[in-house]
């Protein structure tokens, strides 16, 4: 029964649609702020090479080489984050052009190649990918076992922060502070709410979770890396962020939704249905395109949730 | 938080800047490149020597730059075409492989016909395909208002796997039935394959006149034509074009039509001044679209300026094809051209805002 397709495609759509949660949820953050981020592709490449690196070099215990791992592509992605801000928000550079110079910068021909070229990283595996666990010993439990209790440690970590981040966003004087600085900074700034303070922070934060999101590709779906390994992974997110109404729980159904599509191909093939797999291959993002198309039509007047400063630089000196 | 200095609103632009801007831009991007290079172990003066002497210093270097700038013209223009509108096209890389696909069929189709109609049919083919590649992504936009970033973004990695389709996946019309092993594509006739001309010793492709041209027409459409006009006032306020009656939505179609016939002549031209045959796997290593961004950039989306620039970017990528190797890792050059784009994109702070030191007083001021 556990090896049913459904319940396939279901446990893959989790294990595939992880790491397009983790980026999609940065863009929550950072677009909730009013700062568009187009560098989540280059941020997420970025996070992977040097998580990669780090599971070659970090020397321990596996669990600390995971870490290790983890936290310093995290990092990485958070210093380009922290690029990302200093030039949208303090230089109040065209958003979407800085955001194209992230990607192409440290894209699938840029700093993360550069790193995996000098470091050596795409010579060998990974030597410490992240593994399913075996949950409570119930990975054998019928449907729900592969399902829910097969996953590996970023996935629930994954189902505890859609949950914080929910709260945060929602349930906060936080949150509140952040959804009025992408709202109405001018406002929000009356209010005495910081917001270029606010505004460094979460796109920082966006950067790290694009970071997770890359380090999930390098150890976790692949555990060896390839240049752009993200295939476009980065831009999906972005549209997700669009699809889940600026929301974390509608962004990580539509991760999932996603996901279920980039392990199609696999999953199918592993089975011997033939089908073409150039044609599962260009789904994803043609089924992006028909969503965006979808989200737009239906609601653009409604605007259901977009953060109406999103993109536009603050400069208090005008007033 | 109080920052160490401040941004005040020019009024005017002197014009100095216009220039001096993007020098500076190029110039603050090679400095950061160097420091990167000496961080990671190599050497800045060494590697940029190289890449002077294998891109630029002698006529064989500056024969494979023209090579190189060539595509980057058209996606240039293409990308400074669609973002002088506002409408960021980042579909320059998918329009540009499907114009290589539409010069491809005509090139094996027509194979034997008088040879300047092939070019010219090669031309035509190229545009119309990358035309109507690009319309999708306008239309999107003018009709639902959908974001055209993502859409023409999805839109390249489908053309790529529309590419992999042809060449490896399937006995298409492209692909050579004879290549054994690794799959490649069926080569043009001869009389589709694009003349060179000679200027003081150095051979320069016909693609790369075809795009000085194209610069021009560009320049003269925008700046002395009704169109340009409606362009330049939809790009500064959409709401006021509504106003004034400009059909917007129409312009955005036409815009992203002649962005993506632009691209879509990149794509003919690698196909009949330097491949003689798509090239799936080349077209897709190359990055053209994508360093077109970069040119329109630094290029302040100058339909001319893009031109040079797209020599000197040619020359940059160039150089990375002639040295890679150990001690020239393969990301380099994306690197290095990543770096210019965010120099420029944070050079044209200078240009909007001067920059003064920010005093005690200066505060009161602005409180008051």
């Amino acid at each position: 029964m556990n090896n049913s397709l459904l319940v396939v495609i279901a446990a893959s759509a989790i294990f595939y649609g992880t790491p397009l949660f983790f980026a999609a949820l940065g863009g929550v953050f950072t677009e909730r702020s009013g700062v568009l981020n187009l560098g989540v592709e280059g941020m997420m490449l970025l996070g992977g090479v040097t998580g990669a690196w780090a599971s070659q070099h970090v020397e321990g215990p596996a669990w600390f080489t995971v870490t290790a791992a983890i936290v310093i592509g995290m990092f990485a992605g958070a210093c380009t984050g922290l690029l990302h801000a200093f030039l949208c928000v303090t230089l109040r550079t065209n958003q979407t052009v800085a955001g194209l110079a992230i990607t192409i910068f440290a894209g699938a021909v840029g700093l993360s190649s550069y790193f995996a070229n000098i470091w050596e990283v795409a010579k060998t595996p990974v030597d410490r990918p992240i593994r399913k666990l075996d949950v409570l010993g119930l990975a054998d439990l019928p449907i729900l076992g592969p399902i829910l209790f097969n996953q590996n440690i970023l996935t629930y970590a994954s189902w505890i922060l859609v949950v914080v981040a929910s709260i945060y966003l929602f349930r906060t004087r936080f949150g509140l502070h952040l959804r009025a600085v992408g709202e109405s900074p001018q406002t929000a700034d009356a209010m005495g709410i910081d917001v270029v303070r606010y505004r460094y922070v979460h796109t920082v934060l966006g950067g790290a979770l694009a970071g997770l999101g890359g380090v999930y590709y390098s150890l976790a779906i692949v555990p060896t890396w390839v240049d752009g390994m993200t295939k476009g992974a980065g831009w999906i997110a972005i549209a997700l962020v669009i699809f889940g109404f600026w929301r974390p729980g509608l962004t990580l159904i539509g991760a999932y939704l996603f996901g279920a599509l980039q392990s199609l191909g696999t999953t199918l093939k592993a089975r011997n249905i033939r089908i073409s797999g150039d044609i599962l291959d260009a789904l994803p993002y043609a089924l992006t395109i028909v969503v965006l198309v979808v989200v737009s039509t239906q609601f653009a007047h409604r605007r259901l949730g977009a953060p109406a400063s999103l993109g536009q630089p603050y400069e208090r000196e005008e007033r | 938080m109080k920052s160490p200095v401040r941004f005040e609103k020019r009024l005017t632009q002197p014009s100095w800047l216009n220039w001096g801007v993007p020098l500076l831009s190029l110039l603050a991007a090679l400095v950061i490149g160097a420091i990167v290079l000496q961080l990671t172990g190599k050497d800045a003066l060494d590697v940029y020597d190289r890449i002077f002497e294998r891109g630029f210093a002698s006529k064989r270097a500056l024969q494979g730059s023209l090579i190189t700038a060539t595509p980057l013209a058209f996606t240039g223009l293409c990308a400074a075409v669609a973002f002088r509108m506002g409408v960021i096209n980042i579909g320059g890389e998918g329009q540009l492989y499907v114009g290589a696909i539409g010069a491809a069929l005509v090139g094996i189709a027509m194979d034997g016909q008088p040879v300047g109609f092939v070019v010219v049919c090669m031309v035509i083919m190229g545009m119309l395909f990358g035309a109507a590649y690009g319309s999708i992504v306008g239309v999107l936009r003018a009709r639902f208002n959908t974001n055209e970033i993502i859409t023409s973004l999805m839109l390249n990695y489908i053309a790529g796997i529309l590419l992999n389709y042809l060449i490896f996946n399937s006995r298409s019309y492209w692909r050579d039935p004879r290549s054994q092993g690794f799959p490649s594509g069926k080569p043009i006739g001869e009389r589709g394959e694009w003349t060179k001309f000679s200027f003081f010793g150095v051979s320069v492709p016909l693609g790369f006149l075809i795009a000085i041209l194209a610069g021009v027409a560009v320049w003269l459409l925008y700046k002395r034509t009704r169109f340009g006009f409606e362009v330049g006032v939809i790009a500064d306020s959409p709401r006021a074009a509504a106003y004034a009656g400009i059909r917007t939505r129409w312009t955005i179609v036409a815009v992203m039509a002649l962005s993506g016939a632009l691209a879509g002549l990149g794509g003919a031209s690698d196909v009949g001044d330097f491949r003689h045959l798509l090239d799936a796997k080349g077209l897709q290593l190359s990055n053209y679209g994508y360093t077109g961004i970069v040119v329109a950039a630094l290029a302040r989306l100058n339909p001319l300026a893009t031109i040079f620039v797209a020599v000197l970017l040619g020359g940059l990528t160039n150089a990375g094809y002639a040295l890679q190797g150990p001690d020239f890792p393969s990301g380099l050059v994306g690197t290095l051209q990543g770096l210019i784009l965010f120099s420029s994109v944070a050079g044209e702070v200078l240009l909007r805002y001067r920059i003064r030191p920010n005093r005690a007083t200066s505060d009161v001021a602005v409180a008051s």
